[in-house]
């Protein structure tokens, strides 16, 4: 059973079709980078998934549990970042993740222990008890981070987790997907290609809401199916990692 | 049950974490206090009582409420945290909830801190500290039920001064409602059982109700009813915006 699958979801806004039919599964151990230019429909895709967007039409499962359905069940298996890594800014990372850890369910030393696991994965000794609105970008990134793999969940999605990161930060957040990334199923969306290379093992690139690409990134490699508009195969699409930014513009090239 | 305690807690701790529980108490405190001496004339009525002092609540309300509940969602939405809070694996009720009563329980501590006024008319002379006691159940209810609707007009935008001043107005509306300003417009044309039903959403008659010392289980019925119809409204809200 794939870990995450999306069953044709659609989103409109509207008279706005965001999303046209997106249908993907990902497995245990697969790092799925989620590519496209801006406005393609990545972030709602993201929202569907975990359950804060409501799809207009299909459905989007979670260990088998239907977000829509079930989304408690969907909930309590995904670790979530949304974009931008929102938080209490009045709170300090220790206080935001022992709510985190509360709201999951963890009681009292459980929860420290929990909370604890994730300041350290983090990396967020340093600050613990700064209010999270008086810290850096990089830092807010990781207390987003950190209160998304509080749980250890099977599931990860992440959207752009490595947006405004110096390079050293970069360097250590890529460290930590892969390094948990054999027992996950994990979603990033992201706009830095070379990111692909390092962390996924397979991209998928939108385009105006639909799948253009989606194949397996084998070390410097990249096999992709391609789709036409109607969703039928195109054809396939061989290309060095290092060529993925004329991949990308070529199959996306129509919209900008 | 227990998500709905952990919402509350952080709720009602992110009140104190800012300026704002003060800033809001000392408001509140002051504003009470100088409409109760200076424009209830307090002293010069010579009755050892806290009837003026009430009777300014609901008006005062109609401002300092919506100031709190503002915020309530909108806040969330601004922030983009409503997305981390609606992908926790809690139930919305849960959120609409916790985050309503730590409004009302943060109202009620500044309620309860207007005890000097109590300690006052109980100095200058002997006032019936039922009717007191009941004066203040009534007003922390009204006080729930001005948040419930402040909270459902927060939860429909994600601009706080766009929040304040409907909700002022809806609050006004709440408030007035069996006013010879609302009754008289409506008696023009609306048959007597339309008009009576209006009526009876008054804030005001059913405030002044307990205020006369006798808390009626109608009253506490009206105004527990109104909290319950504008949370789920709130919560119906929020669906239908993730619903897009």
């Amino acid at each position: 059973m794939a870990m995450i699958e999306t069953d044709g979801l659609v989103k409109k806004f509207g008279p706005f079709t965001a999303v046209r039919g997106i249908t993907l599964s990902v497995d245990k151990g697969e790092v799925l980078g989620f590519l496209g230019p801006n406005g393609a429909g990545k972030s709602t895709t993201m929202k569907m998934i975990t359950g804060f967007l409501a799809p207009t039409q299909g459905t989007a499962r979670i260990m088998g549990h239907d977000v829509t359905a079930d989304p408690i069940a969907a909930q309590k298996h995904l670790g979530y970042l949304p974009e931008g890594a929102p938080a209490y800014g009045d709170m300090t990372p220790r206080q935001f993740l022992s709510f985190i850890a509360e709201i999951r369910g963890y009681r009292s030393s459980s929860a420290k222990a929990a909370a604890q696991r994730a300041i350290e994965l983090a990396s967020l000794e340093g600050v613990i008890e700064q209010p999270i609105e008086t810290l850096s970008k990089g830092y807010k990134r990781r207390v987003g981070f950190a209160q998304a793999i509080l749980h250890d969940p099977p599931v990860l999605i992440m959207d752009e987790p490595t947006d405004g990161l110096d390079p050293n930060q970069k360097f250590a957040m890529r460290g930590l997907i892969t390094g948990m990334a054999a027992e996950k199923a994990i979603i990033i969306s992201t706009h830095i290609l070379e990111e692909v290379e390092s962390v996924c093992t397979r991209a998928v690139i939108i385009d105006r809401g639909r799948v253009v690409a989606d194949g397996p990134i084998m070390g410097k490699t990249a096999a992709f199916n391609v789709f036409a508009p109607d969703g039928s195969s195109a054809g396939t699409l061989n290309a060095s990692t290092a060529d993925l930014d004329a991949v990308f513009r070529e199959l996306t090239r129509a919209h900008a | 049950m227990n998500a709905t305690f952990t919402v509350f807690k952080r709720e009602f701790a992110s009140y104190f974490a800012t300026p704002l529980a003060y800033v809001f108490i000392v408001i509140f405190l002051f504003t009470m206090g100088a409409f109760t001496f200076y424009l209830g004339n307090f002293y010069e009525n010579g009755s050892a009582s806290l009837a003026t002092f009430f009777g300014f609540h609901p008006w005062l309300y109609l401002f300092l409420i919506p100031a709190i509940s503002m915020r309530l969602w909108a806040e969330e939405r601004r922030a983009g945290t409503i997305e981390l809070l609606l992908t926790l694996p809690i139930p919305l009720s849960s959120a609409v909830m916790g985050k309503f009563f730590a409004a009302w329980v943060f109202a009620g501590v500044a309620l309860a801190l207007t005890f000097p006024m109590w300690l006052t008319v109980n100095y200058l002379g002997s006032p019936d500290n039922g009717v007191i006691l009941a004066s203040y159940i009534g007003s922390w209810l009204m006080a729930g039920g001005y948040l419930a609707i402040g909270a459902c007009i927060s939860a429909a935008t994600n601009n706080q001064v766009i929040a304040f001043v409907v909700s002022a107005v809806v609050c006004f509306l709440f408030t007035v409602a069996g006013a010879p300003l609302v009754v008289d417009f409506f008696a023009n044309f609306a048959p007597n059982a339309v008009v009576q039903t209006i009526a009876s959403f008054s804030f005001l008659s059913h405030f002044n109700a307990i205020m006369n010392g006798v808390i009626d289980l109608r009253d506490i019925i009206f105004f527990g009813s109104l909290i319950a119809i504008f949370l789920f409204a709130t919560a119906v809200l929020i669906d239908l915006k993730k619903a897009g």
